[in-house]
């Protein structure tokens, strides 16, 4: 039985146990002759609550860990000789994952009964060929031991698989017994079930606690075993990135860091001053009608997906800045630059710098603008002179959080800013980001416990540092702005 | 003394300032500087304009070509001899037909067509001539034969796929020059091209096969669609929209209705601020790190996907599901508590139908953000080459499957430029589908939107 029917069978108890517990209710209350402390629905209520949640955690929480503990017990009975001269246990464990997962198409198919399927044996039933009838390609011939284990993991699984269904369903049948079976008239079902939902309503709310704790969790830890390889001063200080899949690779972050920066300081040099000027334009110059377009306009441009940008930096701006501008001058012949990147994440920052600077800007107090006026000042005065100044902690943590999108940015300088790492002045040229590396080390076909790959998450620990504390300062600047004029 | 200075001052100002309709040459200055700072303000809203305008265009024009693919129409004889040597039309045998068997086939009705149409170009012979048909068409005509055996021994009408260096002759991308340096076609082939279009053998039309195909291999452009990006998407957007917007709501109403103002109710809310501000390829790491390689779920699968996406998705729910529930006046539920109703019955009852089209529109926003979402995709593995649909849900959500941002991206990364073509057809549709969910929202907050 798949979790999917598992599921649907727990959700089809909870309608049944809504059901019942209601008529259990109206009839308790009929045949004792008293009134209900609470609605009948409510008593339905909570007996389909005690059915379904408590199931459905059961099944989630099995089906998170399952994988993991069978994984670790089969693993530990992989020999040493059986794991090849080089190679991993895990990669070894791949292959019997595989093979398990061959063995259920096999049996699913219906030629072979469980019984041959025990009967099977490596060295006499060619298993790759077999395997491979049912999608299942193997890089190499099975050998008997790894059969041997993908067998017992696949037996495991079984046994663990169904053991599961039973915990379930024994739980949600138990959990539904005891709340039918204490209905009473006087029973305050409709409490017990705005209990239930108000602490399911709580737990809803720690998903954000747990998706942090995930990120910084999985970040640390597989940065530590990073620099558990490689180590740490290397990695801060060397101005070298070249990564070799043989090993003896140089990983230093800093013609990373060089390259994200600049992307990010020639975007924000584009993207700040356009838009705090469309932003004062907006709110102090237009007229209703062009704000009523405008505003909408920016807002769209907001929601533009960045792969669009990249598709943009990649086919027309990079092109147009080799042709017109760094081959005519001689400054390079690339078409993707630190250029190209930034200018086309600098019209991204657009719309995000204009909308909130327009917010922060329509904040500042009337009266201001007020005894500006009757001073005599024009209204560009007035903006330089005390709009802007009385603004400017509002401006700071709006460029604040366009820098942080910049350096998190990843679409655009993957396909605009080119790969090669090093550190340049020349903004025609070629070079690369933290963003850029994490796809490039992360994705395509690497072993995953190599410090090649696990740069990724060192490389990820870093820009999420950044960003972090770039948001909170940011955060911290604009609230305190807002209370001094609340 | 005070009287001389005041007489030059009065006959050096006098001509100056005396009237106030006239102007003085500071105030000029002033109200130049005005105008200076006004003009700026214009000229930064059109530039960006402009970079919008230039970014449509470029989108548009490369990728509108995308939707007429160009096809070769003409009778193929399905020959027994060659596709059913046994005569027994055994399916399984049939399945043994290779598409180095079919290919000849082809070869030999192109080069009898042409013959009698008298269609004949010097210098290319039956052999060149058939490489104005894409590589794909044996595959499509394989399929073909395997679904209708029973054809086999008569002529059929098939359009097939014309390569992608003839497509892109007739969209401008190959020209008679750039043929003539090109390994993969001749300007002679372009000729012959030229008089089988003026037969009406070969003709461009609508290229719904882009919007149902899936992705083909690095030599053949012609044949690549979205078929199977457009799936894993909307597999993807159902599991956002069935985790993230329950699981919005119930936080939302949680911070907003029941949670005590203290420390941890402080932790949470600064949690949500950061989430939405952290960069999404850190949500890759994340499920690659917890989804994939802990948990033990498919690479390429949308399930990871969908949970990825999730978690990005669920701060924009709640900030927004959070300002709707803030809007309904708290006289509703006063009222509602006031004649006895619980605080979960007014809430449940009473506020949320009417926050519902606000948090209706924030989910829609949110679900168009993470519908363009590329980075995080490409850390999961979405990025990988897959030709095969996946299946049905619930289990389909494991079977590997592509998204659209990621086959763009995908489509970018090839060599031969009719990818990029492709690329921004792909990008049309994907702003297609952002446009009709933005406008949903934008009609319903209109439509239910009330003002108190």
């Amino acid at each position: 039985m798949t979790p999917s029917a598992i599921i649907l069978i727990v959700l089809g108890l909870a309608a049944i146990g809504y059901v019942l517990g209601r008529q259990r209710a109206l009839k308790t209350a009929q045949r004792e002759g008293v009134k209900l402390h609470s609605l009948s629905g409510y008593h339905g209520q909570s007996v389909a609550l005690f059915i379904a949640v408590p199931a459905l955690f059961l099944l989630a929480a099995w089906l998170f860990l399952q994988p993991v503990l069978i994984e670790s017990s089969v693993s530990g009975r992989i020999p040493q000789s059986a794991i090849p001269e080089g190679g991993a246990r895990s990669l070894v464990m791949f292959d019997v994952r595989r093979i398990a997962e061959g063995l259920n198409q096999i049996v699913a198919g219906g030629d072979v009964s469980e019984n041959d399927l025990a009967d099977m044996r490596a060295d006499v039933t060619d298993v790759r060929a077999r395997l491979a009838e049912v999608g299942v390609a193997l890089g190499s011939d099975v050998s008997p031991i790894v059969l041997q284990t993908a067998k017992e993991y696949r037996a495991t699984d079984l046994t663990a698989s169904f053991v599961r269904n039973i915990a379930v369903l024994v739980v949600a049948l138990g959990f539904g017994a005891w709340a039918l079976a204490r209905i009473r008239p006087g029973l305050r079902a409709r409490n017990i079930s705005e209990t239930f939902i108000k602490a399911l309503l709580m737990g809803s709310s720690l998903v954000a606690i747990l998706t942090t704790v995930g990120i910084v969790g999985s970040l640390l830890f597989e940065s530590i075993s990073f620099f558990n390889m490689y180590p740490a001063k290397e990695f801060f200080l060397s101005t070298t990135w070249n990564p070799q899949f043989r090993g003896g690779s140089e990983l230093g972050i800093l013609p990373l860091l060089w390259g994200t920066l600049y992307v990010s300081f020639v975007a924000l040099a584009l993207a700040v001053p356009l838009g705090l000027m469309i932003a004062i334009y907006l709110a102090e110059y237009a007229g209703s009608r062009l704000r009523s377009y405008a505003k909408p306009a920016i807002e769209v441009l907001a929601g533009i997906p960045t792969i669009v940008y990249g598709l943009f930096a990649l086919i027309t701006v990079g092109p147009f800045l080799r042709d017109w501008i760094a081959q005519p001058l001689g400054l390079g012949s690339s078409s993707s630059s630190v250029m190209t990147a930034g200018l086309v994440m600098g019209i991204m920052l657009i719309p995000f710098i204009s909308s909130l600077s327009d917010d922060i800007i329509n904040s500042v107090p009337q009266a201001m603008r007020d005894g500006s006026y009757g001073l005599g000042a024009t209204k560009s005065e007035t903006i330089k002179q005390v709009i802007l100044p009385a603004a400017l902690p509002g401006i700071v943590g709006a460029f604040l959080l366009a820098a942080s999108r910049a350096i998190g940015e990843t679409m655009i300088v993957v396909m605009g800013a080119g790969a090669s790492a090093q550190l340049d002045l020349n903004p025609f040229e070629a070079m690369t980001t933290i963003t850029v590396k994490i796809v490039s080390q992360l994705t395509g076909d690497t072993e995953f416990a190599s410090p090649e790959t696990l740069v990724a998450f060192a490389l990820g620990l870093t820009l999420f540092v950044f960003t972090l504390g770039l948001n909170i300062l940011a955060l911290y600047i604009v609230r305190k702005y807002r209370e001094q004029y609340e | 003394m005070t009287d001389t200075s005041a007489d030059t001052v009065a006959a050096a100002g006098r001509p100056k300032a005396r009237s106030l309709y006239q102007v003085s040459a500071r105030t000029r200055k002033r109200h130049a500087s005005e105008t200076r700072f006004r003009m700026m303000g214009l000229a930064a809203v059109i530039f960006s304009i402009i970079a919008l305008l230039g970014l449509m265009t470029s989108i548009l024009s490369n990728g509108l070509s995308s939707f007429k693919q160009t096809y070769v129409t003409m009778e193929v004889f399905l020959d027994p001899a060659k596709l059913d040597k046994k005569g027994n039309r055994s399916p399984e045998d049939l399945a043994k037909i290779t598409t180095f068997t079919i290919q000849p086939l082809i070869q030999t009705a192109l080069a009898e067509t042409m013959e009698a149409r008298g269609i004949a170009v010097e210098g290319v012979n039956a052999k060149t001539a058939v490489e104005l048909i894409s590589k794909e068409a044996p595959a499509q005509l394989r399929h073909f034969v395997l679904a209708n055996p029973e054809l086999i021994g008569q002529s059929v009408r098939f359009e097939l796929l014309a390569s992608g260096r003839i497509d892109g002759y007739y969209k401008g991308r190959v020209t008679m020059e750039s043929a003539a340096l090109d390994r993969n076609i001749s300007p002679e082939q372009l000729t012959l091209a030229d008089e089988l279009k003026a037969a009406g053998l070969l003709e461009s039309r609508f290229n719904w096969s882009f919007f149902t195909a899936p992705d083909a291999s690095d030599t053949r452009p012609e044949a690549a669609g979205l078929g199977v990006a457009i799936l894993g998407s909307a597999y993807m957007m159902l599991i956002v929209l069935a985790l993230a917007l329950p699981i919005g709501v119930a936080a939302s109403i949680y911070l907003e209705e029941f949670a005590p103002q203290n420390r941890w109710t402080d932790l949470i809310e600064v949690n949500i601020a950061n989430l939405a501000a952290v960069p999404s390829i850190v949500f890759g790491i994340l499920g690659l790190a917890i989804f994939i390689n802990f948990v033990g779920l498919p690479q390429s699968a949308p399930i990871v996907g969908g949970l990825v996406l999730t978690l990005m998705t669920l701060p924009t729910i709640i900030i927004a599901t959070r300002a709707a529930l803030k809007a309904v006046p708290p006289s509703i539920k006063d009222a509602a508590l006031g004649i006895g109703a619980s605080k979960m019955q007014a809430i449940f009852h009473h506020v949320l139908p009417l926050a519902a089209p606000g948090i209706l529109t924030g989910t829609i926003i949110g679900l168009a953000q993470a519908l363009g979402e590329t980075a995080p995709l490409l850390l999961i593995g979405m990025v990988a080459f897959v030709r095969e649909y996946p299946g049905a849900p619930p289990e389909g959500f494991f079977d590997p499957a592509s998204a659209l941002p990621v086959q763009v991206y995908n489509w970018t990364q090839r060599g031969d430029p009719a990818f990029f073509e492709r690329a921004s057809g792909a990008i049309i549709v994907l702003l297609v589908f952002l446009v009709i969910m933005n406008t949903v929202a934008i009609l319903l907050r209109r439509r239910f939107e009330r003002r108190w």
